[in-house]
């Protein structure tokens, strides 16, 4: 998986738990909660989502690390590809 | 001691006919049910009461995903009652505004989802939802209300079973009259058509209604009826004391004139006649009346064999004899049981009757049970009727909790 497709996965799911939000044009490099209304309850359901959908786990004190889409890139793209590997 | 008085200014209704008062009054009157066929988890199709507002009206899509249902019901009502008493959210003080919602449970459905939803996991538990606690408090439709309309006061709800939508009404009016607020909006909701649970239960007690036709399937007083049609409702209401709803020169629907709660303290599940026929006549005293002053009763009958006879003695026994002028009807025979919104429900469809002197009927009687056989039993077509002053309004619930309100028609 490439790092693009990993902020795709990203918002597909926020897509689901903020289906209020508009997001063709969120930055990548800006906080997600800066530029959407997402709560602390939103990360959490990004954090299931990742889990019941590609089996990733996120520790809690990996959590700032999804702050944007550029570092959940960074963060999740070789989980993804561990995940991958194994399958 | 003079009490304030206590007046109902709005109605914000969905019923599984009609989706505000006048579309429900108007299928009442016209003998349109709302019942239909329904996918139930485990069980498959069966007969349900369902909702078709539209939840968008007032809330986003998250809220609506975060949320429950009980919890959408209540702020479509609540928002609904709200405009029809022509009151503003945004003008509300928002401290001096109480919301009492009566629930016959919750926290069933959404248990049953996150169980379901944590069974293509093999019941690991690390993929139950952090929204399980916030759905499943028991204050969770109000809750939700208070969220969405921005109210700091009082919110909670009121657990009475089948009783609770009269629960809703009567404990606003009793803390309108304490001074602890200045406006209420109370009645009661359910959701309870999204629980496999209740129907269950209910099957395994032999009180759950078939039939092939679904809009005959509730058919309360008949001689084949054979139980139960659950549905999902809901029916909330503003309340006011008489002198701040005339300052402000509302629409007064009618007056709270006088209730009663009480306990049959003698089974889980039977209910008993000489209790509810207590809470009638202790009702009919609060409100200072006679029996005879009443001109509709509406009585709470499921269509359960046996609680329907119950509930006729009951009446029987205070209405029998000396009032010509005594209409009985039954509202779940057009939209089943809803649960903790019943009696909230089934009071608003009779209160137009103040205004059109009609009393709407009860269908689906092809053959009268003569032990539920009433002087002034209205069947299958609406009655007009010489006068409608008071509405007496039954609801009776499991372990025997009883509420009667009676409603009056305004007179300054």
């Amino acid at each position: 998986m490439t790092k693009d497709e990993c902020k795709q996965v990203v918002l597909d799911i926020i897509a689901d738990i903020a289906p209020d939000e508009a997001l063709s044009n969120v930055k990548p490099d800006v906080r997600l909660r800066d530029q959407l209304e997402l709560d602390s309850m939103d990360f959490l359901d990004i954090v299931m989502e990742l889990r019941k959908r590609h089996g990733i786990e996120v520790p809690e004190a990996d959590y700032p690390k999804l702050a944007s889409l550029d570092s959940c890139a960074e963060y999740l793209t070789p989980k993804f590809n561990a995940v991958g590997a194994k399958q | 001691m003079s009490l304030p008085r206590i007046v109902i200014t709005g109605v914000g209704l969905t019923a599984p006919n009609g989706d505000n008062l006048a579309t429900f009054r108007r299928n009442l009157l016209a003998g349109v049910a709302g019942i239909e066929r329904l996918e139930v988890r485990y069980m498959g199709q069966l007969l349900a009461g369902v909702c078709h507002y539209d939840p968008l009206k007032y809330q986003k899509k998250k809220e609506v995903r975060v949320g429950t249902r009980a919890g959408s019901i209540s702020i479509y009502c609540a928002r609904e009652a709200l405009q029809d008493a022509g009151l503003d959210p945004a003008a509300l003080v928002k401290d001096r505004t109480g919301i009492y919602i009566g629930c016959t449970e919750h926290g069933n459905v959404e248990t049953e989802n996150e169980i379901w939803a944590i069974s293509k996991f093999n019941h690991d538990t690390k993929y139950w939802s952090h929204y399980h606690n916030p759905r499943t408090v028991a204050n969770n439709p109000a809750g939700e209300t208070s969220l969405n309309l921005g109210v700091t006061g009082p919110a909670y709800t009121i657990g009475a079973a089948c009783a609770a939508g009269n629960l809703g009404l009567i404990h606003a009016a009793q803390m309108l009259r304490l001074g602890e607020v200045d406006v209420a909006i109370c009645g009661g909701v359910s959701e309870s058509i999204h629980t496999f649970g209740i129907f269950a239960g209910f099957k395994s007690q032999n009180a759950l209604a078939v039939h092939d036709d679904p809009l005959k399937a509730s058919r309360p007083f008949d001689l084949a009826r054979n139980g139960i049609v659950v549905s999902e409702g809901g029916c909330l209401y503003t309340l006011e004391r008489l002198e701040d709803a005339l300052a402000r020169g509302a629409k007064i629907y009618g007056e709270i004139s006088g209730y009663c709660v009480n306990s049959d303290a003698s089974d889980y599940v039977l209910p008993n006649p000489t209790r509810q026929a207590e809470c009638v006549r202790k009702a009919v005293a609060h409100a200072g009346l006679r029996p005879s002053d009443i001109h509709i009763v509406n009585t709470h009958a499921t269509a359960t064999p046996l609680g329907d006879i119950q509930e006729c003695e009951a009446i029987r026994s205070v209405f029998g004899e000396g009032c010509p002028e005594t209409h009985v009807n039954n509202t779940k025979s057009f939209i089943g049981h809803c649960m903790g919104a019943a009696g909230a429900l089934e009071l608003a469809g009779n209160l137009p009757s103040f205004e059109d002197l009609t009393v709407h009927p009860t269908i689906n009687v092809d053959n009268l049970d003569p032990k539920c056989a009433l002087p002034g039993l209205v069947l299958n077509q609406p009655r007009r009727a010489a006068k409608i002053d008071a509405i007496l309004n039954n609801s009776f619930g499991m372990l025997g909790i009883n509420s009667t309100l009676i409603v009056r028609r305004f007179v300054p």
